[in-house]
């Protein structure tokens, strides 16, 4: 069973939100999709200053087996790219929703907030789209 | 029943396993109306010794005429060890190297080939071959229009001496992907391209500049002056080279400052028969940083649970059986067999002996110049030859000339008038270390023969 | 305790400065000519300085650590490996064959166009289609050449809204990745559970958006598409076309033709059913057939007969041609290695290829499901290939594919291919090819009636597999995290 804290959000695309303090979102992939990726071996964050659309790949999380996007919830501005992740990409396995963050986004202005799954939807979901 | 081992006791015994009647049976779920192909296009069976007979009559009907055609393929000497080797069962009829545990020897041998490819080039890393020379550029106009993180540009700075073949196939493969070439003319004295023509386009936006060395015409680029402009500019540069002129120019990963970005040319040169074109091998080499972004098969060390050292496919994340419409090209396979030759060829030739090969084509082509130019009417279009191939022009059309020394057993080279008008009745010529004094003096007195009698034909009809 | 090494050093650690294979090299040319200065090479390159016999020796070895058709029962589905002929590749090597430059003369070639040209013809008889190019260099290419003709083709009808490509879940990777190298998108479609294509999914994605499908036949899951001409007519009506993945066409040679299945243009990778060498990674060759409508659009060039001779056919004689893949004709040497192949079968043997083929697959698996391992799809008849699934004993006994793959090498079997198709959990896919006798397939049955006894008694023997290759299971994380890609000499 793959931990889904309750305090965090879920995309579709297997992503958790964390809002920060100042109003930006950390971002990072879920303890399921490490695990259904597994041991990765290269990890590609954004810039800080890239603008990004919601929806748009900013990311690639890359294993032996796969290679996947990771999508921006929200359109706004790139603030941080975890950069210890060039050396380390273990850390996202080892811990997915702490040392392993992959990027802080600061939310464009007047843009409306992202649709996303609370912690038992996402659960839901997991279930449901697991063969 | 060639290369079908049942017995008619096999095929029973199976049929009773399965509990079918008949072969036949077995294809019971194909609607009967789509069955019934006849192939009456497609002859009765030969025996093996009557098939040796055909293919022998129509190889004695092509002969083996005496060679000065370059023009992206070149004849070399092949060591005999090569295709020894590469014809092994265990080389020839082995599959990619997917179960690396049973397949070391493949696995070792392209490690070796990407490190020899790596010193040749003067790069970091290589990958482990693409089809061929030309669409080997076509994908490193593709990475560099991927990798090149300074420009948004999908434009392509083309020169006209690159080999203008590569850039109809780059053309092909690159256009569906709204890539587009800006060509770069060059300068009809010094058959080049001269970096002034460039800084036209210096407020412009491109990934990447191709340059070719030595170019089609055989002449030297300014490749250091190119390089340091294309960076100077955000634009990558990507070499494509002779492999064999590397024993003699200057490595890309040397070029100006900071060296070339992306590397590629055609590795037909290094052990690979002419075989009318293929299959040859393209190769790419490039730098550390851009290794994510270059397509194609990659080999790495790795150990194994022992510890021991080993070799595996890696970084296949990349290739299109993972990433699938996200991969960076469709590519699935890599020229093994070419490259398994190549790779024996570089070991048995070492430093030394391409350096031997190619300052033999380097004399060669001078050779051949200085005496072809003896010939009433042949003047050399450039300056020296830069390394093993030259444009002559005629004072006449060449392709009347190309025709009478092949009815002499004589290939003369490749007729340029179609593809660079300007240069008038022009001709590359080529001679490789495989040519002899008594082969250039047998083309000079060819050549003398056919323009004499071409006047003597014209002085008749006057 | 010694570390433990490479069982042959790379050739790089053989090397010894001033060692060399003299008789290799070309006489000295006496002359004066030079680069410039400015352009010379600085230093020498870095390449292996050995003898002659350190070469051989090497490389000798290096070969008898391979796994090849030649020394192993090789059923790595998809990859269809028969035998390939030794004929073929001495016939390809007459030196006036291998000595062709490829700009050589038509008056200096028509031998070599004879094999290309009656090469073309048998093709387009074999598939039922129109025309043929065997300038593609790969599957891969094959598949590039077929997208971008149907591209062209609705360019040239004005039909620019028709972009998108429907390729099923099953399909290998290279359709998704070859239409997007096309500039077109992927929509995927699925399976039902008897492996034919949903015909309600496909109904529902086919439009004016839709430029063609992408299918195999059989498909990837070795299974008939049944309903093959009703896929054909909804892509068709919608005013897409079919593309035709020649991957599996050893199942149907000679049995059934893509054109009358309603393709419109078919790839086929000659180096699978026209047994041309594998060669450790290639090389293949891809060639294209084409329907009426699809015929303007071929790559070239091609080969043309006009009054008893041959000719090439260019940019003048094919306008509208997607163009040149290659930098002169394609992989000729393969191409003539296939011809060769294909005259040695001639009619008869080319109907018996899908016979024997199709009988040496449904025998396997019948005694594979005898034996207690699960087909994917028993209910079907198995095509050319078949796949065995694992997940009930990854269930049981924490079993992978990868175990059972990596301990059939320890038998002397080359593994099928794993975990392909995506869509089947812990799969093996099983392609034993019509060159294999009965007693081989047997032998392989107890191989994998043993290894299924050591699933519940020994399972660490597979977990730990293999442990008789020249190296043990390799770590392929590390391989792609500390990359070492290249020789360097020790600092």
């Amino acid at each position: 069973m793959s931990k889904i804290p309750d305090d965090l959000q879920f995309t579709r695309s297997h992503e958790w939100v964390r809002r920060l303090p100042d109003g930006a979102l950390e971002i990072g992939i879920t303890d399921h999709a490490q695990g259904e990726l597994g041991d990765l071996v290269f990890v590609e964050v954004p810039h800080s200053g890239r603008g990004v659309k919601a929806g748009e790949a900013c990311a690639v999380v890359e294993s032996v087996k796969a290679a996947s996007d990771v999508y921006a919830p929200v359109s706004g501005t790139v603030i941080a790219g975890n950069a210890e992740l060039a050396a380390k990409p273990e850390l996202l396995n080892q811990d997915p929703y702490g040392s392993g963050w992959l990027m802080r986004i600061e939310p464009a202005a007047g843009v409306a907030p992202a649709v996303l799954m609370s912690a038992a939807e996402y659960s839901a979901y997991v279930a449901e789209t697991a063969h | 029943m060639p290369f079908i081992p049942h017995t008619p006791e096999d095929v029973a015994g199976m049929l009773a396993t399965l509990g079918a009647a008949s072969i036949d049976e077995l294809f019971d779920e194909i609607p009967a109306g789509l069955k019934g192909a006849r192939l009456a296009g497609v002859p009765p069976a030969l025996s093996e010794m009557e098939v040796a007979r055909l293919l022998a009559e129509r190889a004695a009907q092509d002969g083996r005429p005496l060679c000065f055609l370059g023009a992206g393929a070149y004849e070399h000497h092949i060591p005999a060890p090569v295709w020894a080797i590469a014809s092994r069962g265990e080389f020839y009829s082995a599959y990619t190297p997917y179960q690396a545990e049973a397949s070391q020897g493949t696995l070792q041998l392209i490690y070796e080939y990407q490190s020899m490819m790596c010193g040749l080039t003067g790069m970091e890393v290589s990958n482990a071959s693409l089809y061929d020379g030309a669409s080997a550029l076509a994908e490193a106009c593709l990475m560099a229009v991927r990798a090149n993180r300074g420009s948004n540009s999908r434009r392509v700075l083309m020169p006209r001496t690159v080999n203008p073949t590569y850039v109809q196939v780059a053309r092909s493969i690159a256009a569906n992907q709204n890539i587009a070439f800006e060509i770069v003319d060059f300068d009809r004295a010094l058959g080049r391209t001269p970096v002034e023509s460039l800084r036209a386009y210096g407020g412009e936006d491109f990934a990447a500049l191709v340059v070719q060395q030595p170019n089609f015409f055989g002449n030297l680029e300014e490749v250091h002056e190119l390089t340091d402009w294309a960076h100077q500019n955000n634009v990558l540069l990507i070499g494509v080279v002779n492999p064999i002129s590397l024993a003699l120019l200057s490595a890309p990963g040397q070029w100006g400052g900071r060296g070339a970005d992306i590397v590629c040319g055609e590795g037909q040169p290094l052990g690979v028969p002419l075989a009318s074109g293929g299959p040859y091998f393209g190769f790419m080499t490039t730098r550390m940083q851009y290794v994510r972004q270059m397509p194609g098969r990659i080999v790495g060390r790795t150990v194994d649970i022992e510890g021991r050292p080993g070799f595996t496919l890696t970084l296949q994340a990349r290739e299109q059986h993972i990433r699938r419409s996200k991969a960076t090209s469709n590519i699935c396979t890599n020229q093994g067999l070419a490259v398994t030759a190549a790779t024996v060829h570089l070991s048995l030739l070492g430093a030394q002996g391409l350096e031997r090969v190619a300052q033999a084509c380097l004399q060669r082509a001078h050779d051949l110049v200085d005496a072809l130019c003896r010939v009433p009417g042949v003047k050399p279009a450039f300056g020296p030859p830069g390394f093993h191939e030259a444009v002559l022009t005629l004072d006449r059309p060449v392709a009347p000339v190309l025709a009478a020394l092949a009815a002499r057993g004589i290939l003369g080279g490749l007729d340029l008038t179609e593809r660079y008008p300007e240069l008038g009745q022009a001709l590359l010529v080529c001679a490789t270390e495989t040519k002899t004094d008594a082969d250039i003096r047998a083309y000079a007195e060819a050549l003398a023969a056919v323009q004499g009698e071409g006047l003597r034909a014209a002085r008749g009809a006057a | 305790m010694a570390e433990l090494g490479l069982r042959e050093p790379v050739i790089f650690e053989l090397s010894r400065p001033g060692r060399h294979a003299g008789t290799q090299f070309p006489p000295r040319v006496a002359g004066t000519a030079q680069v410039p200065a400015h352009l010379r090479r600085a230093a020498p390159p870095l390449l292996p300085a050995v003898s002659e016999l350190q070469v051989v020796r090497h490389f000798t070895r290096l070969s008898q650590m391979n796994f090849s058709i030649d020394t192993h029962f090789y059923p790595l589905g998809s990859c269809t490996m028969k035998y390939n002929p030794k004929v073929c590749h001495t016939l390809a090597s007459l030196p006036e064959f291998l000595g062709r430059h490829p700009l050589a003369p038509e008056s200096q070639g028509q031998g070599f166009m004879a094999c290309m040209y009656e090469l073309q013809e048998m093709l387009k008889d074999i598939t039922g289609m129109q025309g043929v190019s065997l300038t593609p260099m790969a599957g891969a290419q094959g598949e590039y050449a077929g997208v971008a003709m149907i591209r062209a083709y609705h360019r040239a009808h004005g039909d620019l809204a028709r972009s998108e490509i429907i390729v099923p879940q099953a399909a290998h990777g290279t359709n998704p990745a070859t239409a997007t190298m096309c500039g077109c998108s992927v929509r995927e479609i699925p399976c039902d559970a008897n492996g034919d294509v949903d015909l309600d999914a496909l109904r529902a994605a086919a439009g004016p958006q839709t430029a063609g499908i992408m299918l195999t036949n059989p498909s990837t899951l070795g299974v008939f598409e049944r309903r093959i001409e009703e896929v054909a007519r909804i892509v068709h009506d919608a005013g897409g076309l079919l593309y035709y993945d020649g991957a599996n066409l050893n199942a149907i040679l000679g049995k059934v033709r893509p054109g009358d299945m309603g393709f419109d243009v078919i790839h086929m990778n000659l180096h699978k059913t026209f047994s041309t060498p594998h060669g450790g990674g290639g090389p293949g060759s891809g060639a294209v057939g084409v329907g009426a409508r699809l015929l303007p659009f071929l790559p070239i060039p091609l080969v043309g007969r006009e009054g008893g001779r041959y000719r090439w056919l260019t940019e003048k004689d094919a306008p509208q041609s997607i163009g040149r893949l290659s930098g002169f004709a394609g992989n000729a040497g393969v191409n003539l290695r296939a011809y060769i192949y294909m005259r040695l079968l001639g009619r008869e043997g080319m109907i018996r290829v899908a016979e024997y083929a199709a009988l040496n697959a449904n025998y396997l698996m019948k005694r594979l499901q005898a034996a207690g391992f699960e087909a994917a799809y028993p209910g079907r008849r198995a095509s050319h290939e078949f796949i065995i699934t694992l997940k009930r004993e990854n269930r049981d006994h924490d079993v992978t594919a990868m175990d059972v793959a990596k301990r059939l090498l320890d038998y002397g079997f080359h593994a099928p291919t794993t975990y392909f198709p995506l869509l089947v959990p812990e799969c093996l896919l099983i392609e034993p090819t019509e060159t294999e006798a009965k007693e081989d397939l047997d032998r392989f049955c107890e191989a994998m009636s043993a290894i299924r006894h050591e699933m519940a008694h020994d399972p660490g023997k597979l977990s730990a597999a293999p442990h008789t290759m020249p190296v043990r299971r390799l770590d392929d994380v590390r391989a792609a995290k500390q990359l070492d890609l290249a020789w360097k000499p020790a600092a």
